[in-house]
């Protein structure tokens, strides 16, 4: 079968902070027949998407964004012709609420056009931007079973969804109340998805830059229904959450000494764990909370 | 049974400032609580987001003064369960939106250390500028 190329962007966190979950999903990627190609040019997407009406200021970095995809395609460095993939919740969240926007709004998208003169092209709402999980739930559960080598028999994994996953409910990659993808994706890999109203309650999100006891206490609150549901590690796809719930344990530890620490993944890195796929893409040094020893104890590292 | 907010005039300027910034009609909010209900910052806040909504539709400055408006989190959960229809978020934006357009930051990003600055993920720092800084 001929190797399906599709356009990915990735954001400023995963070349940084997040590098673990790149180099993880692109090499679960090209596991899967996908490679994800990056855009040869993009810029920061703003992060939040906007939510005032009367600005339309903060929508042109994203959208700036999607008009790259053309070009991709007219280079032929994609054989998928209108999708760009997006591994960051944050990032997705931004890309694909604007991307809605500017299609509902046409008079919005033709000012933006007009704004970005310089461009060689117009946007023209050709692009769709899924989540890497979309593509993931699109490949199924028979196909990533088939890779496992090393199933995570024993691994009792908290899939947590945070909010820029599934809300609102417009953008949303699954129900927002009662959400399955990642819990899918882990039963097929052998770990045992652990159910807890709090894997879609909010981490407390950038309150960590000028709040961070707000977060501590968010954070605190669903780490430790986790563990008491049984969980030995969580799974996120958001880089902001993973900093939250993994290097907030630090803070956290102060605050509640008995507070026992939890290593959080993302998503990505326990398929490439039981895809036995090169250690050279998990980056654990990048973790607070270190993952080796509970991965000793299940005899998968 | 009609529902009849009446505003002072010179509370409708703001009332309307909040629904032209946000694009939500305020008035539609019927207090149900659902909001302050599911909101995850509520325990942190001074007044919760269905008493935001409340003084939005009355116009009443003093919501401008809140802590709350800077604690949420734009997590959408309100959004999503708003039996009205509303987005709340949008509504705390436009809040923070009409401070922010006076020249008054919320955060000083200066105050942050270099240890601080060098380990936060690239998207709090961004998204808290775009929150907090005008
Ligand atoms: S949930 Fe909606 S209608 Fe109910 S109080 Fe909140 S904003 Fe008003
Ligand atoms: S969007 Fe804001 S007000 Fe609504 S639930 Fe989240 S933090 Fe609370």
């Amino acid at each position: 079968m001929s190797q399906t190329k599709i356009a990915y962007y990735p954001g400023c966190t995963l070349k940084t902070t997040a590098k673990n979950f790149e180099d993880s999903a692109l090499a679960v990627a090209r596991a899967l027949d996908i490679e994800l190609v990056e855009l040869p040019k993009w810029n920061c997407c703003g992060t939040v998407y906007s939510l005032t009406d009367d600005n339309l200021m903060y929508h042109i970095a994203p959208v700036r964004n999607l008009l790259r995809v053309k070009q991709m395609v007219r280079d032929e460095l994609v054989t998928d012709d209108h999708r760009m993939v997006v591994l960051c919740s944050m990032c997705y969240n931004a890309l694909k609420r604007t991307n809605l926007r500017v299609k509902e709004n046409p008079e919005d998208l033709q000012k933006i056009n007009d704004f970005m003169y310089l461009e060689d092209d117009d946007y023209e709402l050709n692009v769709d931007v899924i989540h890497f999980l979309d593509l993931l739930k699109e490949i199924g559960v028979e196909k990533i079973r088939e890779k496992v080598v090393k199933p995570l028999n024993g691994l009792k994994v908290l899939p947590y969804y945070g909010c820029m996953l599934l809300r609102p409910k417009e953008v949303g990659i699954d129900d927002p109340e009662e959400p399955n993808l990642q819990e899918n994706i882990l039963a097929a890999l052998g770990a045992e998805p652990i159910d807890s109203p709090y894997r879609k309650v909010c981490c407390g999100s950038y309150l960590t830059v000028d709040n961070k006891y707000v977060v501590v206490e968010l954070a605190y609150k669903i780490l430790s229904h986790a563990q008491k549901a049984g969980a030995q590690a969580l799974t996120t796809s958001c880089p902001l959450c993973a900093f939250n719930l993994d290097n907030r344990q630090k803070e956290i530890k102060e605050k509640y000494p008995g507070f026992k620490n939890i290593p959080v993944f993302y998503f990505t890195q326990l398929m490439a764990l039981a895809f036995g796929l090169s250690n050279e893409c998990y980056g654990f040094d990048l973790h607070h909370t270190k993952p080796e020893p509970l991965l000793k104890e299940k005899q998968l590292c | 049974m009609t529902k009849k907010i009446e505003l002072a005039p010179e509370n409708n300027k703001l009332c309307e400032k909040i629904c032209s910034i946000s694009g939500e009609v305020v008035t539609m909010c019927d207090q149900c609580g659902t909001c302050s209900a599911s909101c995850p910052m509520a325990a942190e806040m001074d007044i919760n987001p269905s008493e935001m909504m409340k003084m939005s539709q009355l116009g009443m400055e003093e919501v401008l003064e809140t802590k709350a408006i800077w604690l949420c989190a734009s997590c959408f959960t309100c959004v999503v369960r708003c039996p009205r229809g509303l987005d709340l978020s949008k509504v705390a934006e436009a809040l923070r939106q009409i401070k922010l357009r006076q020249a008054e930051d919320h955060m000083d990003i200066k105050k942050l250390t270099i240890e601080e600055l060098e380990g936060l993920p690239q998207i709090a720092l961004i998204s808290a500028c775009r929150k907090f800084t005008g």
